[in-house]
């Protein structure tokens, strides 16, 4: 009897949860018929071929496995011990039936001697097996988990790892979206996978050995045949899997365009609001919502076929080896007994079908997140570690500041598209240098090789004589540091936020360099002060007063090398004013690259580099550029009289 | 149902029942597809206990007795009992398939039409991965919920209360002592339910702050890399992810303990039935025929009840998602939704009357944006901070330009807010025309007043849609014109010229790029009414000027606010305000006050020095 009842269970349960939110975004494969999911409701305007369009970007053959091998290798040991537990507990399941047939048949006729011996051997014999059933089962629980939760730390891990040190140059090209998708959802997918399915094939794989090994012990026709009616169920589970990566893959689609809509519509709730988009939005939504909702209930509709059609086949093989086992019984080839515990045997074995199609499912939906971590971990740094760093030589002369030198430099994106043609530029320790130029002119393209955010295709850039691909990561941004228009604030608060500049710095020096860029009296104006968190009101500081962080940051920071690109464009003039008077005192011996559209800033430069079209076409003091009759002497004209 | 409305910030801890009540009346429209699953699922596992039946009658009778017909006549039942199983397995998940998938769907759609219509204030307080896993995650979890673990509570009670009701018919004596564990089962299950959904929520909440800091660090990439921080970041994350690993590991051990003592004390009682039985059989007053028969039914049992729990992990996890779900539903959009009537403050303004109509009869004085004695606080802010805002009163006369000035972080941008409604006044009121804003559908209000944001936001749609956005029924030629004013004809040469997709997934555009759609965005609709919040920081000089000086025409047939930073822009206002301390402290034309206000002349020129030394 006890054979019957999992059966509910296998054939009931869901799906796990987890699969559906395997990212935003499918499994597409190149040639894939379902075509790149990313931009599946969104005609993909640029047709470009390049690899980042996609989700899964292109990794070695067999990444995914021998990510998987790796992340597993540690674990090799728990999961034999898993293995091992679980044998046995299996085994103390099983021993109860046993245990009654044998009170019947020994412990009755023994109690009626009046030797009680058996029955306290049976009674502790049962007590044993319940104590170890539940022990072994929670030991096994534990076990599981703990593999599981370990790979996940692991995996987690590395894909943050990965995330960080990969170049700017690939975080300006895979959309941070995908990249949290990655992060998230994806893992959340292996999670159910190591959580549920490890376990549930285990105990299937478990479950099918014994049960033939038993039924063949029985009677090799009997076992046989049952083997033997492996090969339709095989086939329908191969059909099964074919047919359900197909809905499955358009199901995590439709949710990736869920999300996306979703969460777009949350990050931008203030235009949304303003310009009345909530009817257009809601319109748009359902319409998504509308084909996740079609491709769910599709899923669920793949699976009820699944599960009746294997049933069907493994209760028509039943009825048919049941009744070629009786007509051998009839014969006297089978043993009357033989066949009555056959058969029960036989409901066992076909038990675990419908857990396999769900194992099949979250192993499926784990797969294709595998395969896309597999292919962003399989990215290379375009801005490679160096193998064997150097150290920066002394610091010559009294200042901070430190000799910059483009060697022979060009740079251009991978796609081709030439952003600086070759050029050489050098720029003193302690000299101040104000880059102006229209949008496009590459002045941030040239921050960026700077700070070494960008390698350059040709050439190389020095500091101090030390190229900077040979500095090791935290030697480099002692060297050079870039202070951006975006001054992106981290949940915590405004110290911490701070203090990303130099960790362990003292609240003293935070304020010191609060103080020198002006940003001191609004810090303290704040609830609670430096201490005030800036996620909880995030919104509220604004984007001036978040440049200032900015500023504070990279002050406390004390590089020898100080990049501004556009960092004051949010500031008001008062405020750019201090900016620009602490940067009097804080640039003083400091080499500093300024890039600026305000020209205010340039009067504090010594030297003012004008680009145009990806080149140098101006190069000299402010004074003598501006006497001049170039473009900068015209700008300067225009930008005065914008003033009065 | 509504009674139990909990606090946004701090849930109170519900009952499981409770939490789940409250998806009724999602479920409402399926439950009749529901309860006949309910019934298939029932007719199902019966015919799982008939076939073993079957079974057993087949090999006492007509195989014994090697009897062909019957041997065929089993065969054939058997065959039918199959087929049936099958089926009633196929419609249960047939019935309900598309259905619940609609619930999930509709619970979705419902989440964002009500998360559209919050405030800006709950989603400064609400990262948007917080509200995504509700909406997905969650979601899931809560139809999953009703697909199965729903369906075999019920099926499952009514096995093992009938089951017992048979034991106890059989064998009193014996039931009792099956019966036994069961109060020691309750209460070790409520314990560990209790510690289970804590551990649940703890989990959930944890693997939410995980995410914010992927989403962090990607978003913040930049920053880390340019201070070389990836150690920091790494330390913080491996912080969280091993937390997150731990409260995992607890809800194993918690879910190990259930299911170690599910399995434990039936199985105990079940050997001292057995001890006990085969004692009464010796003793002669059972038959042996009927212990077995006892104990295989007992046995049959075992698997119901196991199930018991993890039918109730997961019925505990979906009572914590259906929490965080109407966590964000309980939150009140505030006052006069978009639908509803107007707001008491209506009095004043005569709702309903066009606005161009209230101007002419409100006369000079009332036209135009008026701002009366507005105050505004954070709704989260403490007690004892003194509010952003304490008393604004400006006029903006019908076509007139007004700057507003102000040092960072006086409360330019939090003023700008209030126009739109995207946050409300605390106190004092604003009018347009004559009319009160409070008393305007925010529908109507929007409609009538433009806004350019300081972050411009594009959306995933093409730069046609993305600035069309603005007015309805606009076309071609106000989009050209509006890319004309906003000196963003660049969008003719992209890839696709206007139709070249943007946002998060195309092409991406530079800071100024996009400060220039977003301008277009507010100007296209030739509004009423122009809010714009310095819109002009990221251009360089060249297309400052240009924009300027296209801007200045449509500047002339709008009322406009302007905020801003750079006298290049004060100079597009026919008058300035200045606020300070929470007030407009000085109105006047930019030159009135640059010379006669201290305060405004430093904002403008920084250090006065400076600017002689300049002119000189």
């Amino acid at each position: 009897m006890t054979t019957s009842a999992p059966d509910q269970r296998t054939a009931e349960e869901e799906p796990a949860a987890g699969r559906t939110a395997s990212g935003p975004a499918g499994t597409p494969r190149p040639g894939d018929p379902a075509g790149p999911t990313d931009s599946a409701d969104s005609t993909d305007s640029t047709g470009s071929s390049d690899p980042f369009d996609k989700d899964v970007l292109p990794a070695p053959k067999g990444a995914s496995l021998a990510l998987l091998r790796s992340l597993l290798a540690p674990a090799r040991w728990p999961v034999r011990i898993a293995v091992v537990v679980l044998l046995l507990q299996q085994a103390a399941v099983q021993a109860g039936p046993l245990l009654v047939a044998f009170a019947i048949d020994r412990g009755v006729p023994a109690v009626r001697r009046g030797d009680h011996g058996p029955l306290t051997l049976i009674g502790a014999a049962y007590l044993v097996s319940a104590l170890a059933s539940g022990l072994l089962q929670f030991a096994f629980v534990r076990i599981t988990a703990r593999v599981g939760q370990d790979v996940l730390l692991d995996l987690r891990g590395r894909i943050f790892r990965h995330a960080q040190s990969l170049s700017v140059d690939f975080h300006d090209r895979y959309t941070s979206g995908r990249l949290i998708s990655r992060a998230t959802t994806d893992v959340e997918s292996i999670r159910e996978l190591l959580n549920e399915g490890l376990q549930e094939l285990i105990g299937i794989a478990l479950s099918v050995v014994y049960v033939s090994a038993v039924l063949l012990y029985l009677d090799w026709g009997v076992g046989g045949a049952a083997v033997l009616s492996f090969a339709p169920l095989y086939l329908l589970v191969r059909s099964y899997r074919r047919r359900s990566m197909l809905v499955y893959r358009e199901r995590s689609t439709a949710v990736a365009s869920v999300i996306v809509k979703f969460t777009e519509t949350m990050n931008g709730i203030r235009p949304v609001q303003a310009f009345r988009r909530e009817r257009a939005n809601e319109k748009d939504f359902d319409a998504l919502n509308a084909r996740h909702l079609k491709a769910n209930g599709a899923a669920m509709l793949e699976m009820a076929r699944y599960v009746v059609t294997s049933r069907l086949v493994a209760n028509t093989a039943l009825a048919g080896i049941v009744l070629w086992g009786a007509y051998r019984v009839a014969d006297g080839e089978l043993a009357l007994g033989a066949l009555a515990a056959s058969v029960l045997y036989l409901r066992r074995l076909y038990d675990p079908i419908d857990r396999l199609a769900m194992f099949l499912n979250s192993y499926q939906s784990a797969a294709a997140s595998l395969e896309k971590i597999a292919g962003l971990l399989a990215q290379r740094p375009s801005v490679p570690e160096p193998r064997e760093p150097r150290p920066l030589p002394e610091r010559t002369g009294g200042g901070p500041g430190r000799e910059v030198v483009f060697d022979g430099v060009r740079f251009a994106y991978r796609t081709g598209g030439e952003v600086l043609p070759r050029f050489d530029l050098t720029l003193p320790a302690g000299q101040t240098v104000a880059v102006v130029g229209s949008t496009g002119a590459g002045k941030s393209t040239l921050a960026k090789l700077l700070s070494r955010f960008y390698d350059p295709t040709e050439g190389e850039v020095r500091l101090d004589g030390v190229p900077l691909r040979e500095l090791a990561g935290p030697e480099l941004r002692r060297g050079v540091v870039m202070v951006t228009q975006e001054s992106f604030l981290f949940s915590g608060t405004v110290a911490d936020n701070i203090a990303i500049g130099r960790p362990g710095a003292t609240r003293e020096e935070m304020e010191r360099a609060a103080r020198a860029i002006g940003a001191h009296d609004f810090i303290t104006a704040l609830p609670d002060g430096y201490d005030t968190d800036v996620r909880k009101r995030g919104g509220r500081i604004s984007a001036g007063q978040r440049q200032l962080v900015g500023f504070a940051r990279a002050l406390l920071a004390d590089p020898a090398v100080l990049i501004l690109d556009e960092a004051t464009s949010s500031l008001d003039v008062p405020g750019e004013r201090a900016v620009q008077r602490a940067m009097g005192t804080v640039l003083r011996g400091r080499t500093a690259v300024v890039i600026a559209h305000r020209l205010s800033t340039v009067e504090i430069a010594d030297r003012v580099l004008v680009m145009a079209d990806g080149r140098i076409v101006e190069d000299g003091t402010p004074a003598e550029l501006i006497a001049g009759t170039g473009r900068f002497a015209e700008l300067h004209r225009a930008w005065r009289d914008s003033l009065v | 149902m509504t009674e139990t409305r909990g606090d946004p910030a701090r849930p109170r801890r519900r009952s499981t029942v409770r939490s789940l009540l409250r998806l009724w009346p999602y479920v409402r429209p399926v439950r009749g597809r529901l309860l006949a699953a309910a019934l298939m699922a029932v007719l199902g596992s019966l015919m799982s206990l008939v076939i073993p039946l079957a079974l057993k009658w087949m090999v006492d009778g007509p195989v014994a007795d090697r009897e062909p017909s019957g041997v065929w006549l089993g065969g054939l039942v058997l065959l039918v009992l199959g087929s049936a199983e099958a089926s009633l397995f196929w419609a249960r998940r047939a019935l309900t398939a598309r259905p619940l998938a609609r619930v999930e769907a509709d619970m979705r759609a419902s989440l964002y039409r009500h998360l559209q219509r919050l405030p800006v204030s709950f989603h400064d307080r609400w990262p948007s991965g917080q509200l995504l896993s509700r909406a997905t995650t969650d979601l899931m979890l809560l139809r999953i919920f009703l697909a199965f673990p729903l369906t075999f509570l019920l099926v499952n009670g009514v096995t093992i209360v009938a089951g017992f009701l048979i034991l106890l018919t059989q064998e009193w004596t014996l039931g009792l002592v099956l019966l036994a564990p069961v109060v020691p089962l309750i209460v070790l299950c409520r314990y560990f339910e209790e510690r289970y959904s804590q551990a649940a929520r703890t989990a959930q909440d944890r693997t939410g702050d995980l995410t914010t800091v992927v989403e962090e660090s990607v978003l913040g990439i930049r920053v880390v890399k340019g201070f070389g921080r990836h150690r920091g970041q790494e330390r913080a994350f491996a912080a969280l992810a091993g937390g997150v690993r731990d409260t995992e590991l607890r809800k194993a051990g918690l879910l190990g303990a259930v299911w170690a003592v599910i399995m434990i004390l039936p199985e105990l009682a079940l050997g001292a039935a057995l001890v006990l039985g085969v004692m009464r059989v010796a003793d002669g007053d059972l038959s042996a025929g009927t212990l077995v028969a006892f104990l295989s039914t007992a046995l049959a049992l075992r698997w119901p009840v196991e199930s018991m729990g993890f039918l109730l992990a997961i019925t505990n996890e979906s009572a914590t998602a259906a929490d965080r779900f109407f966590e964000v539903m309980d939150s009140r959009p505030p006052a006069g939704e978009p639908a509803s009537v107007p707001a008491p403050r209506a009095a004043a303004g005569k709702a309903g009357a066009g606005t161009a109509k209230a101007a002419d009869a409100w006369g000079d004085e009332a036209a135009g944006l008026r701002l009366e004695g507005v105050e505004f606080r954070y709704p989260d802010a403490p007690a004892d901070a003194p509010p952003v805002l304490r008393g604004v009163d400006l006029h903006i006369r019908p076509g007139e330009t007004m700057a507003l000035v102000g040092t960072t972080g006086s409360g330019k941008t939090t003023l700008t807010a209030l126009i739109p409604r995207l946050h409300e006044a605390t106190a004092g009121r604003i009018t347009l025309d004559g009319q009160d804003i409070a008393a305007l559908p925010r529908e109507r209000l929007r409609r009538l007043v433009s806004v350019a944001f300081e972050d411009p936001t594009l959306f995933s749609a093409t730069v046609a849609e993305n600035v069309l956005m603005g007015a309805e029924g606009a076309g071609e030629p106000e989009l050209v014109r509006a890319l004309a004013v906003a000196q963003a004809d660049f969008a003719h040469d992209l890839p696709d010229g206007t139709a070249t997709q943007v946002g998060e997934q195309g092409l991406s555009l530079s800071g100024g790029q996009r400060q220039r759609l977003a301008l277009a965005r507010a100007v296209v609709g030739e509004p009423r009414f122009l809010v714009l919040d310095d819109p002009l920081s990221a251009l360089d000089v060249h297309t400052e000027a240009m924009v300027e000086a296209a801007l200045r025409k449509v500047l002339a047939t709008t009322t406009a606010l302007i905020v801003a930073h750079r006298p290049s822009t004060v100079l597009l206002a026919d008058r300035v305000a200045l606020l300070s301390g929470g007030r407009v402290t000085a109105v006047g034309t930019h030159h009135e006050l640059l010379h006669g206000n201290r305060e405004y002349a430093a904002l403008m020129s920084g250090e006065p020095r400076g600017e002689e030394g300049r002119t000189r």
